[in-house]
């Protein structure tokens, strides 16, 4: 057969037939990383139930207002604090106002915000760990001081006090949502990016005295571009399992301020909103308390289980 | 353990605390409002008297001097004085702190009771029916905010049942075993919803420090030695394994003080973190700076207490 050399393989594939040809492109394609990560990710159950779970969730919250033509605030005081019935399938709040429609727009402020606080953590955390692992000397030590100092600050207390402090001001500067949300988001991401600042490190400090990377230099590649092309690739796995469990922790951190009646105004029904709405009239009213904490529930888990699979696909040595 | 190792760990403590103060009064610092903005909107003190009062308290003074000055207050345990309650911030705060201990100690017990046996378990039989439904549950554990399983155990317990009260009370009447009996209904459902939290995350953290030494050889050599399985565990696996576990229970002090502010307000225990949130509420600067100050102080104190008890488990690390 003309496909059994493998120079004339790779030329023949488009019009490739035959069982050798089309087995020989398989085999080959099993040793990429993403495949490969992607075959030990389908082996973790729950991760993949969760992805699914996720996915409909983040559907329902980006489709689901289009779909659910409900207002979210509009007042109804005849049809208060109901059950779940088909008018209302998750019933309604005191005011009347339709729960699934606050939630389905709740939601994607709560996202969100996880999501954009992931990034500015990554991203700080990324910029620290890298400078932290390519300067040696005290540069290094600073930092890494630093990492600790703030690993060992009470967050939630913390949390609460800056945006005590910052709320009027930002509030008059970006409007009343714009302000919460950029200062919940700058607030939470800027004290969880330690993590990410010591696995970079990490990774580097053992990266960067590989023969790879001492080739990049031999060539004369500059710092940066050993960091950014050859460096940071390799060790963006662990990365990108804190950044997904980071996603959730920023949700739950959202939750918490609007929960303790810090983050948003009650006219942004944020999912922590929602339930410290509810939770005065929890025993007239289950079902408002019930609904906007599953759904915090739920999404943390999901996140908390693709966390683990990914940490499976591309950390495969790491127990934990 | 030498005593070389205590002092060293005591004076470490030094710059963490001075470096929490720093981050904490550049935060009040650069914050906006003006904390004698309660004395400037009140008609009834003239101008002068504002000015004069703000000389008095060095408000016009550089940055560093304001520094220096509030760092020796608080050092001398002269906090300042309550807008609201009209009394000197560190009667307050000694009021509240002993709740607020009580509650995190029991709960942290509680973590360690339920997590250590099985984690334990899990991680010296890994992969069976068991180490799945415990790593499971233990995801679902983390995933549930505080706030939500407070709402959840309100429901079922107080709502429903009516088994437990709904919100804590301090002025409990009856003497004897009657009030011990009342005070300890009272704190299950705080203490429970704390606990349980911590204690999934404990958990996975047992677990994995059990895995990484049930492979070394000294535990091949005790079992071929004809120990008991139950000693091999109790002995020689699980004091060994222990010794990250402390520090990871450490790291999570942090987390724990978030938690219980958390768990204070739903269920109204009078603690520091109640405190907190209600000075914030009503705008109160200097409560809000104490309590937060007192938190991160507790942080470091319970990391230098975890230093300790981790040379007192591993005495090679003293001689590092």
């Amino acid at each position: 057969m003309a496909g059994s050399t493998p120079a004339s393989l790779t030329a023949e594939r488009p019009a490739g037939a035959g069982a050798a040809v089309a087995a020989a492109p398989r085999k080959q394609a099993r040793f990429s990383p993403g495949r490969e990560a992607w075959r030990r990710f389908r082996k973790h159950r729950l991760a993949m139930m969760s992805t699914v779970i996720l996915a409909i969730i983040l559907a329902a919250v980006l489709l689901g207002p289009l779909v659910w033509q409900v207002p979210i605030n509009e007042i109804d005081f005849a049809a208060k604090l109901q059950g779940p019935s088909w008018t209302h399938p998750l019933g309604t709040d005191d005011l009347g106002q339709d729960v699934l429609a606050r939630l389905l727009y709740g939601g994607r402020i709560s996202l969100a915000v996880g999501l954009a606080a992931m990034m500015v953590a990554c991203v700080v955390g990324v910029l620290i760990g890298a400078i932290a692992g390519m300067s040696r000397g005290y540069v290094e030590a600073v930092l890494m001081w630093l990492a600790d100092l703030f690993l060992s600050l009470p967050q939630l207390p913390l949390l609460l006090l800056i945006i005590y402090l910052f709320r009027d001001s930002l509030k008059s500067v970006f409007g009343p949502e714009g302000g919460v949300f950029i200062m919940v988001v700058a607030v939470i991401g800027g004290l969880r990016w330690m993590q990410v600042a010591r696995l970079v490190r990490a990774q580097i400090l053992s990266i960067r005295e590989k023969e790879f990377i001492e080739a990049a230099r031999a060539l004369g590649a500059s710092p940066v571009r050993q960091v950014v092309r050859h460096i940071l690739p390799n060790a963006l796995g662990p990365v990108i399992v804190a950044g997904t469990i980071d996603v959730a922790a920023a949700i739950i951190a959202e939750s918490t301020l609007s929960f303790l009646g810090l983050g948003f105004p009650p006219d942004i029904p944020t999912w922590g909103r929602v339930l410290f709405d509810a939770k005065d009239t929890i025993d007239i009213a289950p079902h408002w308390a019930l609904f906007s904490g599953a759904a915090i529930f739920l999404t943390v888990l999901t996140i908390n289980f693709i966390g683990d699979g990914l940490r499976d696909a591309l950390d495969p040595r790491r127990v934990l | 353990m030498s005593r070389q190792y205590v002092i060293r760990r005591i004076l470490l403590m030094i710059p963490s605390i001075f470096g929490i103060s720093v981050v904490l009064f550049t935060v009040l610092a650069l914050a906006p409002g003006d904390p004698f903005s309660e004395l400037a909107a009140n008609p009834a003190i003239p101008p002068e008297v504002a000015a004069a009062l703000r000389a008095k308290f060095g408000l016009d003074d550089p940055v560093w001097t304001r520094y220096y000055h509030w760092l020796i207050a608080m050092l001398h345990g002269d906090w300042g004085f309550s807008f609201a309650s009209r009394i000197n911030v560190e009667t307050l705060i000694l009021q509240r702190l002993p709740t607020t201990l009580v509650v995190i100690g029991a709960a942290q017990l509680l973590a360690i009771v339920v997590a250590l046996p099985v984690g334990v378990l899990a991680g010296t039989r890994p992969y069976s029916i068991f180490d799945q439904i415990a790593n499971t549950l233990a995801f679902v554990g983390f995933s549930l905010p505080t706030f939500f399983t407070g709402l959840l155990l309100i429901l079922v317990f107080s709502v429903q049942l009516d088994w437990l009260p709904m919100v804590y009370r301090t002025d409990i009447s009856g003497a004897g075993w009657q009030w011990y009996w009342e005070q300890f209904k009272q704190s299950i459902m705080p203490i429970a919803v704390l606990g349980l939290f911590q204690g999934a995350s404990l958990v996975r953290y047992v677990r994995s420090a059990v895995l990484d030494v049930v492979r070394l050889d000294y535990v091949t050599t005790a079992r071929s030695k004809g120990i008991g399985e139950r000693s091999v565990i109790a002995r020689h696996i699980v004091r060994t394994a222990l010794i990250p576990v402390v520090t990871l229970v450490a790291l999570q002090m942090p987390v724990i003080f978030g938690g219980a502010l958390v768990t204070e307000q739903i269920f109204r225990v009078p603690g520091i973190g109640s405190l907190l949130i209600s000075a914030m509420l009503s705008n109160d600067t200097p409560v809000v700076m104490a309590v937060t100050f007192v938190l991160s102080c507790l942080v470091v104190f319970f990391n230098f207490i975890a230093d300790i008890l981790y040379g007192w488990l591993d005495p090679r690390i003293s001689y590092r």
